[in-house]
């Protein structure tokens, strides 16, 4: 089966002209064919114009023009701008948003010849770590149907998962490309701020979102960040990078490097399967000749309250702009422009978004400014802080993921604090901007996957991706989900 | 107490979002919740610690001022839920 393959086989094969990116396109289509309702990863699917991105492949390949990417089958997580193609951020306020542009990310997979096969499920607005919120359906994870995808990239976690397509894009806000790629057993990365351009990225919290890729190993996840990294004029908080190739240190030997175990990992809540994964993971770095040390991030503790503070904050700002005026959903009974406004918003988002711009206005409303927000600003600095201090003590961190496995759909649904804290090991690398990779670390005994996250300083994915590629050579975990 | 219902009325009337009795009784304890869990923060005492509102600190993002071509007008206005010529149509704002 070809959807089951990597970027970088089927790159082979596509060089030795032993396939076509035709044939990829239709076998991914098979495989969405069979296992799509169960799964129910993507909210659009565009076969006729993957056939047609295809065909400009075979002759990209023909003419010699080949890169990486030239005839892969990817999804795209549907809160990045398609031109042309809807992009509903799963809201009912963008259900029939056409974006009149491609947002930089797709202009530079388009200019590579890969593939879009489809617009895969979130979180509403990128809020929520389940997918759960989406305002049109539930995506089930390929592992065990009954249970949740993560979020809330969920969509893009599941189709790579399931070999409903090659490798994906999300974006992470506070865990939402590696907590469902920790979830789902595939690999996810989150760039370091600045990394990727985030321009025709529906904006979130735009102090904290990044784009990142969804892969099927890390050589992938490599390949695709160096398709989407680099400067990007339209995107003023975009770092001035080179172009580069991120997979270039991959297969080199880690022997001496310095890995960073946090004590205050092990906190409470940490499921104990979790933790004899981590500790089993721990050892494999000693065993590649790495040297792990005992660090400290004394204010991890701090991070989900410093998190839900600031990315509502920047939320209810950002989310401003859907008045009913220039696009997305307008309330046609309303008489006058308050009410327009009021019932548009009120009917146009669901229960978590409006949770979420409820605390972003109180808390950065007359009186409650200095208390919360300032509060939390300045608390960030000392996570900041945290992570440069343990970087000069060792190379690269490790963490859970998350403290639990996939939990259940419908457990957390009704009490959103706990949602919030399941992101406790994610969200600390958005505050302080830094790059992490998620990777399958194990699988639990209930056949569930277990991910390992390695953090690293700023801009420094070509050694990340060396050091996770080292890890999952070593760990050699062949398990694929059962659909 | 964290936030009373009155409050939430009012924070909802800046938000531009209107609630049914029984949501807003919700909100309010989901937000009372939270805001009591965020109460954490002031066991840290941030008196001298500047705050970050950016991981990176890029400042001064200057370009060269000229005009690059912007989308067209009916491209954009595609989108829009009323349009009438080159223009966006609302609700009458003056009685």
């Amino acid at each position: 089966m070809l959807a089951a393959k990597t970027i970088h086989e089927l790159h082979d094969l596509l060089v030795k002209k032993e396939i076509r990116p035709q044939e990829i396109v239709e076998d991914v289509f098979k495989r969405i064919e069979a296992v799509e309702d169960k799964v129910k990863a993507y909210l659009s699917l565009t076969k006729e114009l993957a056939l047609k991105q295809a065909e400009e492949a075979e002759k990209k390949i023909l003419k010699g023009e080949v890169s990486p990417l030239t005839g892969i089958s990817l999804a795209i997580k549907d809160n990045i701008c398609t031109e042309g193609i809807k992009t509903t951020c799963a809201s009912k306020m963008l259900e029939n948003f056409v974006p009149p542009y491609d947002a930089t990310v797709i202009k530079a997979l388009k200019a590579e010849g890969a593939v879009m096969v489809g617009k895969t499920n979130m979180d509403e607005f990128a809020m929520g770590s389940s997918t759960e919120n989406s305002a049109f359906q539930i995506t089930h994870n390929p592992w065990d149907l009954d249970r949740v995808p993560g979020g809330s990239s969920g969509g893009s976690a599941a189709a790579v998962a399931a070999d409903e397509c090659i490798a994906a894009l999300g974006s992470d806000t506070g865990g939402s490309i590696r907590q469902p790629a920790g979830f789902c057993g595939v690999v996810g990365v989150k760039p370091t701020y600045g990394c990727v351009s985030r321009f025709g990225l529906v904006a979130f919290a735009s102090s904290l979102d990044q784009i990142g890729p969804l892969a099927k190993d890390v050589r992938d996840a490599a390949i695709l960040l160096s398709a989407i990294a680099g400067h990007d004029p339209y995107d003023s908080t975009s770092a001035p990078l080179e172009k580069k190739d991120y997979a270039q240190k991959i297969g080199e030997e880690i022997k001496g490097i310095k890995i960073g175990v946090p004590k205050e990992a092990f906190g409470e809540g940490l499921e104990e399967e979790v933790k004899t994964t981590l500790e089993r993971n721990i050892q494999i770095f000693s065993d590649l000749g790495a040297e792990v040390i005992e660090v400290s991030l004394p204010h991890l503790e701090y991070a989900v309250a410093v998190y839900y503070i600031i990315a509502p904050a920047e939320a209810s700002s950002n989310l401003a702009r859907y008045d009913g005026v220039k696009y997305g959903f307008r309330d046609k009974e309303a008489g006058n422009l308050i009410d327009m406004y009021c019932q548009t918003r009120s009917k146009g988002f669901g229960p978590e978004v409006k949770r979420r711009i409820m605390l972003g206005t109180y808390v950065l409303s007359a009186g409650y400014y200095d208390a919360y927000y300032k509060k939390a600003s300045q608390v960030r600095t000392l996570i900041k802080e945290d992570f440069l201090n343990a970087f000069k003590q060792c190379d690269f961190i490790i963490t859970p993921v998350s403290p639990t496995p996939a939990f259940k759909i419908g457990e957390k649904t009704d009490d959103p604090l706990q949602m919030y804290l399941s992101d406790i090991y994610t969200i600390p690398i958005n505050l302080a901007g830094v790059p992490a990779i998620s990777l399958p670390g194990g699988l639990s005994k209930d056949r569930l996957p277990i991910g390992l996250q390695i953090i690293g300083p700023h801009f420094s994915e070509v050694e990340l991706f060396k050091v996770a590629y080292q890890f999952e050579q070593a760990l050699g975990m062949k398990e694929k989900p059962e659909l | 107490m964290k936030i009373t219902k009155a409050e939430v009325a009012h924070v909802a009337k800046l938000a531009r979002l209107s609630f049914s009795e029984k949501e807003m009784e919700l909100f309010t304890e989901q937000l009372n919740q939270i805001l009591l869990y965020m109460e954490k923060l002031n066991e840290l005492n941030t008196q001298h610690v500047k705050p970050t509102y950016h991981a990176l600190e890029l400042t001064n993002v200057m370009r060269e001022d000229k005009v690059k071509p912007s989308l067209a007008t009916q491209k954009v206005l595609a989108n829009a839920p009323q349009a009438d010529k080159d223009m966006f149509v609302v609700p009458r704002v003056i009685n």
